[in-house]
């Protein structure tokens, strides 16, 4: 019914039809269901003409009620080959909610989703790098078996792409396919061999992840790229630093020597340092330690230490455990202040790390205890938070602080949440056993307590009482006699059965009561639960063996009633009891020693944390939470005796090691341009302050822009070609330097080649020597200088051979009139000031995606104009400035990117016909692939 | 890792499901719901449980429950880490995260769900770079789109994640730009019954609202930064420039974001404002019991105290209240045995009383425990550890932004036992 309601506020036209259909059925809950069913079955129908029909909209309004239906678990399996059609739609938004439907259905229909494929083959081959992503990525979402060799295709493809983006794609789609198709592993781990030794931050996460799930033991994979990674890890978003703390972690635990004998290493010592001595490996980590660690082994601590500070709870944990499992033993406290901190955060959080502190703080009360007052239980906490905090005050008392924790503890006892007053009386009772001075006041709080209104306080109470006379029970009758009386009071079954037990076993203190107890319990015997029936057996026999003159009746009761009773276990003892003291001609050679067996001296329970056998876990997994192994759990291997060959790691380019040396203030750092933290604004401004260096960037970034135009071809096979080399003339400064490359074509040698007459005539050039002689297919480079006068117009002469002569026109782009010039962003903007009103000429243009980054932009920019980059410190600048050649005038080029690659294109000069006319080139270049 | 996520509600229906690899059936669920009841308040249902074939691992936020079904170990912390930001996103989106905002953003958070993980891995989680792909929704552009048939998915390809600074955004611009920080400061305090502190803290975070152009540059330093104990921040900020010079130097996310959180050291005394007078009585005979509660400024720096709120969770045998309050006005909720007592601003020339008798079930025993206070407070342009931010200054853009730092001191978890 309710899914009816809701199609019809959707359905529009088609839906209102039906409606009438719909809204029947109500009545019964069969009735309701078929009424369900066949409305599933006409809405669909109504979906399926929208999604035929030609109109986007309806298309799309289809498909988000359908992904409506999928959330809300509904089954809309049968609309596929009307939705699959729509794979290849234009529309991002359309496309992507089928491919939301394909992943959820395509296992379901297997031969349907294979008409999708070839759409997403050929998005595989898309210039765009997020289509292709985002098409490996559902290509690889699609359960369905038979593509697995296309799949296998598409990620080895995108694993040797050029964007990281689609490598990390391919990355992911490893662990889909082995998922899928097991038998695939080899061929996926040389994939994933491969990407393990990408240098991008992006896809360092997500592979390391695909190794994990497919070949977590080839630890041999990681060895070369084991120092890359640690290098990267800062900069690996967060979810990637979590799985690759945690294979490191796994890594350094096969590969290092433990950092923790210190003590015991005192002797070898000497010895190991004699050795190590010799190895290359050794590279000042000597310090004062007498143990040596590794300097890969330091690398990953020291690496991984900034990242305690991060704002996800769960790269602090991980790094936690990291040194929790390898580093030396006063290192690991460095961890404690960010996992209190942790406390702070959500419900759950705490959960999770204070279980994890719960077990560090087993081994090592000392990490915590300063911070003991964070753990402090506050009213508003939830219970299983409670119980944890207490654990741990538990485990961090001492002789010092025990008595600010019993101060604490009292408070909790009274709280009105029961089971965690009950708890507090259990960590009570631990206190009182780890911390012998204390046992007594212990003793005592707890007896007081057993007048307490509360029965689950009160049978806590009885229980750990229990406990704690087993381990001292001579001076303690009194107390013994105290719980006797209580006797009638208590219903809570396991109090009950524990006072029966402690009359039982130390019934010889208190001979006038334990008959009495006796004779109470058989009144009751039947109503009594199991567990108290069990121990009244129990005191009855013991009662038996040492009083029996006056316990021999009831005990008979008792053991006739057990002998019905209706549970077997009581049946059995009852049995058993009866043959073991009641002496007969049947039973054996044990009846003798009924009395040593029953009255044993019992040893007194230990009262252990329940965090004792958690530390067999790694910290910070979800076996460790759930303290039992979890699928997939990989045991954390001891350290080695002897550390495995350190050289497996070194790696021929020694690159990686470079970046983490450390670097003083603000000295350049080389490093990759994937990285954030690489001051790279820094590096920009000193590169501004050294001009020569821009200067040079700018000319050979020039060098390979010579315009070649190809001239005229003569009769006689004279070619010419000539290019602009944007050298400065030298002949004179204010000319331009032109090469021109004539080669003889014929079969006959040119003689005498030189330049006649030229037009206008006031034009100046310098001419090349008169070339004397040209063979046959040879050619000549020759260079000459002419003053074009800051205009385009053309510069017209004769070029003569012996017997003929042909005029010859050159006409320089704007852009080849110009020199660079060398100037600072300051002087830039100072220039451009002065070059305002008529001298500025500025448009808007819309550029072509591939140019939209700064480096893309010089480059259009210097094929055009022969001008020089101004370093600029804001990424959305980008500046040129060069000079006239013949007047000297300034020319500044600025382009200031805007949102989704438009720019705004500025040129400030005197020279306005220029300036309109390299705006143009400038325009055209920049808006052209 | 993630293998399906099911959103439940306080009701314990199923209403939104995604699976990130093969369908698992919702009857999974069946195992929570049993721990469920046996909780009673949700707030005590264990983030993980165990289930025969699936681990389950489950947050509790804006009475909701979400409860992600993996499969094989994984770093819980990692899960309930990512339910969080998801929760987060669906905040930032539609402006709370309640059954009937998700509801009705059935398709977007679809979306962006699928964004967020790819085959149970976290893909895009900078609300930044989702900002990019599937737009937030507002009226406006609702109505254009209906009209239109426009979608909300962006049609511009994500860049973000490509870049060096995932977090921001490529080619923001604004007419005005600003950047304003809070600093918040949460004390946290145990108080005894005579009032002496048994335990206090402060646990701060600057909060930022930036609304810059293009790609700016920010540095943030502090007069004493020696204060700081312990911190975590905003992968934003250069960890090294923190090192070494004590600054922060970051390019900011673009809109609100979460800069750094730190932790005052506890070596420093808290300066504790109010003192709280109390005296809870129940008695013996008569089922009826009194309550008595002043309070007054003590270390609040000359600022006023506002705000002021004080909440107590009763005993369950407490069926009524009849009591007078100087200042403010209080409620009892019957059942939920909440009273709460809403003072507002403190007045240290007349300090605000509230006193008065508390009627009991008949019969039922006195009880054991006063119920603890908790106290709600705000001081204005404060920052209770002394903490000041020197100065911010901006690289790599021209324009002079609209600065400003806003101090802010309220009460974390302040509890007065009694």
């Amino acid at each position: 019914m309710s899914t009816g309601a809701l199609y019809n506020d959707q359905g529009g036209a088609e839906a209102a039809v039906e409606a009438g259909q719909e809204s029947t059925p109500t009545s019964s809950g069969s009735g309701a269901a078929f009424g369900l069913f066949s409305a599933d079955f006409k809405k669909n129908e109504d979906l399926k003409e929208m999604l035929e029909s030609s109109k986007e909209s309806l298309k799309l309004e289809a498909m988000k009620r359908i992904v409506g239906l999928i959330a809300k678990g509904k089954n809309a399996s049968e609309l596929f080959p009307a939705v699959v059609k729509n794979v290849a739609s234009k529309n991002i938004e359309l496309k992507k909610l089928v491919y939301v439907y394909l992943v959820r259905y395509a296992e379901e229909q297997q031969d349907l989703a294979l008409l999708s494929i070839s759409t997403f083959q050929r998005a595989l081959k898309d210039p765009n790098q997020f289509i292709r992503a985002s098409a490996l990525r559902v290509l690889s979402s699609i359960r369905v078996p038979i593509i697995v060799p296309i799949m296998m295709l598409a990620i080895k493809e995108a694993a040797a792409d050029l964007s990281p983006y689609v490598r990390k794609t391919s990355a992911h789609a490893i662990q889909k396919l082995f998922s899928l198709d097991a038998d695939q592993k080899e061929q996926l781990i040389e994939v994933i061999e491969k990407l393990l030794k990408d240098k991008s931050t992006l896809v360092a996460g997500s592979v390391v992840m695909a190794f994990e799930e497919v070949c977590p033991d080839r630890i041999d994979l990681i060895h070369k790229n084991y120092r890359k990674l640690c290098n990267l890890l800062v900069d690996v978003e967060e979810w990637g630093q979590v799985v690759i703390i945690s294979m490191l972690t796994r890594y350094a635990r096969t590969q290092f020597t433990s950092p923790w004998k210190e003590g015991a290493m005192f002797d070898e010592n000497n010895e190991k340092a004699f050795y190590e001595s010799d190895s290359e490996e050794k590279k000042g980590h000597t310090e004062e330690k007498p143990y040596i660690m590794d300097p890969d082994h330091r690398l990953l601590l020291r690496n991984t230490k900034p990242l305690l500070q991060s704002r996800n709870t769960a790269v602090v944990m991980s790094v936690a455990q990291l040194y929790w499992h390898l580093a030396p033993k006063h290192e690991v406290s460095i961890v404690t202040k960010s996992l209190v901190r942790l406390l702070r955060s959500h419900r759950e959080v705490q959960y999770i790390v204070l279980q994890n502190i719960a077990t560090m703080s087993i081994q090592r009360k000392g990490m915590f205890e300063p911070f003991m007052k964070s753990f402090y239980v506050r009213s508003t906490d939830a219970t299983h938070i409670k119980t944890l905090k207490l654990e741990i005050l538990t485990n961090l008392a001492n002789e010092a602080n025990i008595s600010t924790i019993l101060r604490e503890f009292q408070t909790y006892v009274k709280s009105q949440d029961k089971a965690f007053a009950a708890a507090t009386i259990q960590a009570i009772g631990r206190c009182a056993t780890n911390i012998s001075e204390v046992t007594d006041t212990c003793l005592n709080g707890l007896v007081l307590l057993l007048s307490n209104r509360d029965e689950t306080v009160v049978a806590e109470s009885v229980v750990v009482i229990k406990k704690l006379l087993q381990t001292q029970p001579t001076q303690h009758s009194e107390i013994i006699k105290h719980m006797a009386k209580l006797f009638d009071n208590i219903t809570v079954p396991m109090a009950r059965a524990s006072i029966l037990w402690l009359i039982g076993e130390y019934c010889e203190r208190v001979p006038k009561i334990a008959p009495d107890v006796l004779r109470k319990m058989a009144k009751s015997f039947t109503a009594e639960e199991d567990i108290v029936k069990l121990q009244t057996v129990n005191l009855a026999a013991k009662l038996y063996l040492t009083n029996s003159k006056q316990t021999k009746l009831l005990t008979q009761y008792i053991l006739n009633l057990g002998k019905y009773d209706q549970n077997y276990d009581i049946r059995d003892r009852t049995r058993f009891i009866r043959q073991l003291i009641v002496p007969s001609e049947k039973s054996g050679a044990l009846n003798k020693y009924a009395r040593r067996i029953l009255l044993a001296p019992k040893p007194a329970p230990v009262l252990e944390s329940s965090f004792k056998d958690r530390d067999r876990f790694q910290l910070g997994t979800l076996s460790h939470s759930l303290n039992s192994k979890a699928t997939g759990y990989q045991e954390l291997s001891d350290w080695p005796a002897v550390a495995p060959d350190q050289s497996v790691r070194n790696v021929e380019i020694i690159e990686a090691v470079k970046e983490w040396t450390p670097t003083v203030g603000k000295t350049k750092q080389p490093k990759s341009d994937d990285k954030f933290y690489s001051d790279d604004e820094d590096e920009k401004e000193e590169e501004g302050s050294d001009s020569s260096g821009s200067e040079d960037s700018s000319s050979s970034s020039s060098e390979g822009l010579f315009m070649y135009f190809t001239m005229q071809m003569f009769s006689s096979c004279l070619a010419a070609k000539y290019h602009f080399p944007r050298q400065p003339c030298l002949y004179q400064p204010s000319m331009v330097a032109v090469q021109v490359i004539l080669s003889n074509s014929s079969d006959h040698s040119l003689e005498e080649i030189h330049i006649g007459d030229r037009s206008p005539a006031s034009l100046s050039i310098h001419c090349f020597n008169t070339i004397e002689r040209l063979e046959p297919e040879a050619s000549v480079t020759v260079s000459m200088g002419i003053d074009f006068s800051d205009s385009t117009q053309a510069a017209n002469f004769q070029l003569c051979t012996k017997e003929d002569q042909f005029s010859v026109s050159i006409q320089p782009a704007v852009g080849e009139l110009l020199m660079p010039s060398s100037m600072t962003e300051q002087d830039f903007c100072k220039e451009q000031g002065k070059l305002q009103g008529m001298n500025e000429t500025s448009a808007t243009i819309t550029m072509e995606t591939a140019n939209a980054s700064s480096q893309a932009i010089s480059k259009q920019v210097l094929s055009v104009a022969n001008v020089g980059v101004v370093s600029s410190s804001q990424n959305n600048f980008s500046r040129f400035a060069g000079r006239t050649v013949s007047s000297g005038a300034l020319v500044l080029v600025s382009l200031e990117l805007k949102e989704s690659s438009t720019a705004l294109l500025t040129i400030n000069t005197e020279k306005t016909v220029m300036a309109s006319m390299l705006l143009r080139d400038i325009k055209q270049a920049l808006t052209q692939a | 890792m993630i293998h399906s996520l099911f959103l439940i509600n306080h009701s314990g229906d199923i209403f939104l499901e995604k699976h990130w690899k093969s369908v698992i059936s919702r009857s999974v669920c069946d195992y929570f719901f049993e721990v469920k009841e046996k909780a009673v308040d949700p707030e005590n249902v264990p983030p993980v449980l165990q289930t025969p074939h699936h681990y389950l691992i489950s947050i509790y936020r804006g009475k909701l429950f979400f409860l992600s079904v993996v499969q094989t170990e994984v770093p819980p912390l990692f899960v309930i880490e990512f339910l969080h930001r998801v929760a987060d996103t669906f905040q930032d989106y539609f402006g709370e995260c309640s059954e009937g905002v998700i509801k009705d953003n059935l398709v977007t958070v679809y979306e962006l769900l699928e964004e967020m993980l790819d085959n149970g891995f976290p893909l895009a989680t900078e609300s930044n770079v989702l900002k990019e792909m599937i737009r937030p929704p507002n009226i406006l552009r609702s109505v254009v789109n209906t009209l239109t048939g426009g979608s909300n998915v962006g049609d511009t390809l994500p860049t973000g994640q490509l870049s060096n600074v995932p977090w921001r955004r490529a080619g923001v611009k604004y007419t005005n730009n600003e950047a304003y920080f809070d600093v918040v400061e949460e004390i946290d305090a145990i108080l005894d019954k005579s009032g002496t502190t048994v335990f206090a803290e402060i646990q701060g975070v600057v909060e930022a609202c930036v609304r810059l152009t293009g790609m700016p540059d920010l540095t943030l330093s502090f007069m004493n930064p020696r204060l700081l104990d312990d911190m975590s921040f905003h992968p934003c900020v250069r960890f090294k420039r923190w090192e070494s010079e004590r600054v922060l130097s970051f390019i900011p996310p673009d809109g609100n974001f979460t800069l750094m959180t730190y932790h005052v050291s506890s070596q420093n005394l808290v300066a504790i404002p109010v003192y709280v007078k109390q005296n809870i009585n129940f008695f013996e005979t008569g089922s009826c019991g009194r309550l008595d509660i002043t309070i007054g400024p003590k270390q609040n720096m000359g600022k006023t105290v506002e705000g002021l709120m004080v909440t107590i969770h009763m005993p369950k045998v407490v069926l009524s209240a009849n009591l007078t309050a100087t200042q403010g006005n209080y409620t009892y909720d019957l059942t939920t045995k909440v009273l709460v007592w809403d003072i507002g601003k403190l007045n240290p020339q007349k300090l605000p009383n509230l006193r008065g008798s508390l009627s009991m079930q008949a019969g039922a025993p006195k009880p054991e425990e006063n119920p603890s206070l908790n106290i709600d407070l705000k001081i204005q342009q404060l920052a209770i550890s002394g903490l000041k931010v020197s100065r911010l200054d901006m690289y790599g853009e021209k324009y002079k932004p609209f600065k400003g730092v806003k101090y802010l001191t309220k009460a974390g978890k302040f509890q007065v036992r009694t």
